[in-house]
């Protein structure tokens, strides 16, 4: 049942030009700050051959494309969650879903994965670009899959974020500025805490930053790993009850 | 006959005001309830409650004996139910729309392929099957509406003003379905228009201001329609509590200073009376027209027939 929606929800965003477009213009983008970090390297190379134990290819290309990546795509991913429930309460045609033999939680789920599909895809062709360095270098291949787990954890949190704010409006609009809002607070909050000389140290816990930083510099750290995914649950059910809730509305 | 859907002392409330107000009733296998309101009376609230999409604030449905509030996963399986607004997905053709309503229904490949052809045939989308939805006709979507309710064969069959928007002809062929539906299944359908009823049901509710008013069959029905209504014009201002005095005149409405609608009893069949009244007043009558029944003088009939 789980797969069924998300497999449907999956084709729409192909049936629009929606998963098109995004796929398009995130490839462009990052393909250049790609090509910039590899003009960094070759630029860098013979300093760094002189330097012992120094930074290689990976560490040079790899982190800041996947860091930018996490910055468009925290733009990117509201557009296409906003649409996820508001979009069918809005066409009114959530009951097909709500009178159908499916719990509030297939329902979300479906959704949730449905969506992170066409994220996975992004993933995928982000760390293509790395890849094709093989052909002429070596790549750290423990540093890139960090680097891929820590964007797919980003990018699910995204997600089950923009799927919340999706369920609490029926405008799809109102849910994609809400999303990006409260995507881009929780990124930000441990930013203020620098500028002070003792950091808050709940603010800086909290941040979706510091943990993506974390994990992309290798260092995979279970405390990092259980944050996101406490982090998805968290929305996941907030959106279960707030399906849940449609039903007492006054 | 299998009780099929028991509903049982419905209350729901939104905000201070109440939508519905103890609405109990019972389905069967081979009936065609009518449910039958003015708008805003509380007709689609009940069958919303009926499909799950709203909580009463109290009562109990039953589906096939299964309690739908602690088990819906298992009781939504015994049940299509067409909103008032169909929920097509415009951007799917006809036959991927039927696909993925039977997939949501948990139904087999094989099995869908074969409901989704006597879907189609029953109502009359063959022509249809390639096409996207979001170019179909208000009246083609509205026949997919009810293919998507009946596509999984089940036992209840919840329709919300069905013939919204069909050409009388279509309205014709969706009234035959109906009826063929109510053999095998137990089906409710929301209407405002009394022939509706009277065509296609077995059986008929009348809901007002959220309460349920009358539960007949539709023979019943036509009996409780002793209640006519005439429009009368005069060439000179009548006085209007002579009139109210004759016996079977239940209420006059002046529409102008000369034209007047009264309704009466039809039992007592007041209409030679007033005409003879206006004739020896001297008010000079210059019209009298006989109107259909409407729901009006239905509720009328029901609700103020104590009121002289």
């Amino acid at each position: 049942m789980i797969s069924t929606i998300a497999i449907r929800e999956f084709k729409a965003l192909f049936l629009s030009p929606v998963a098109w477009s995004l796929l398009a213009v995130l490839q462009f983008i990052l393909a250049y700050l790609f090509l910039k970090q590899v003009e960094t390297f070759m630029v860098l190379q013979p300093k760094l051959a002189a330097i012992p134990n120094s930074p290689g290819l990976t560490d040079i290309v790899v982190p800041p494309l996947f860091g930018n990546a996490a910055i468009i795509l925290l733009l990117a991913v509201p557009l296409l969650t906003m649409r996820l429930i508001a979009e069918e309460r809005r066409n009114k045609t959530l009951p097909l879903l709500l009178s159908a033999p499916l719990t509030n939680a297939e329902i979300i789920l479906g959704k949730f994965l449905g969506c992170l599909g066409l994220l996975v895809i992004v993933i995928g062709l982000v760390t293509a670009m790395p890849l094709s360095l093989l052909l002429g270098g070596e790549l750290d291949f423990g540093k890139l899959s960090a680097n891929v787990l820590a964007l797919l954890m980003l990018v699910s949190a995204l997600t089950a974020t923009g799927l919340y704010l999706s369920c609490i409006t029926q405008h799809p609009v109102v849910a994609g500025i809400g999303s990006f809002g409260l995507s881009l607070v929780l990124w930000l909050l441990d930013t203020g805490s620098q500028m002070r000389d003792h950091r808050n140290e709940w603010l800086e816990y909290l941040s979706l930053l510091r943990h993506f930083q974390n994990l992309q510099s290798g260092l995979i750290n279970s405390v990092d790993v259980v944050y996101f995914l406490v982090f998805i649950s968290i929305f996941i059910l907030l959106s279960i009850r707030s399906l849940d809730k449609l039903r007492w509305q006054k | 006959m299998t009780l099929l859907l028991e509903a049982d002392h419905l209350y729901r409330h939104y905000g201070k005001r109440c939508a519905v107000n103890d609405v109990s009733f019972t389905l069967s296998r081979g009936e065609v309830l009518g449910f039958l309101g003015p708008n805003g009376a509380g007709k689609t609230t009940t069958l919303q409650m009926l499909c799950g999409l709203l909580a009463p604030d109290t009562g109990t449905i039953k589906i096939n004996g299964i309690d739908l509030l602690s088990h819906p996963k298992l009781a939504k399986q015994s049940l299509g139910y067409l909103p008032d607004t169909p929920p097509l997905y415009k951007d799917l053709t006809v036959q991927e729309f039927l696909r993925y309503c039977g997939q949501l229904h948990g139904m087999a490949k094989p099995q869908i392929a074969r409901a989704i052809t006597q879907a189609q045939d029953r109502c009359g989308l063959q022509e249809a099957t390639h096409r996207l939805i979001g170019q179909l006709s208000k009246g083609f979507q509205q026949r997919l509406g009810i293919a998507q309710a009946i596509l999984h064969n089940p036992d209840v069959i919840i329709l919300d003003e069905p013939t919204v928007g069909l050409d009388p002809l279509q309205i014709r062929e969706i009234r035959a379905l109906i009826r063929e539906l109510g053999q095998g299944h137990g089906v409710i359908l929301s209407t405002h228009i009394l022939s509706e009823v009277q065509e296609s049901c077995t059986h008929v509710q009348i809901i007002h201001q959220g309460q349920l008013i009358l539960r007949e069959n539709v023979a019943g029905l036509n009996q409780q329609l002793e209640a006519g209504s005439l429009e009368v014009t005069t060439r000179l201002a009548a006085d209007l509590s002579v009139l109210a005095a004759i016996p079977g005149v239940t209420r006059i409405k002046p529409l102008t200073d000369l034209r007047l609608q009264i309704h009466y009893r039809t039992s007592d069949n007041p209409k030679q009376k007033i005409t003879e009244t206006i004739m020896a007043k001297g008010w000079g009558l210059q019209e009298l027209t006989p109107i259909k029944k409407s729901m009006e003088d239905i509720f009328i009939g029901l609700t103020q027939d104590d009121a002289p």
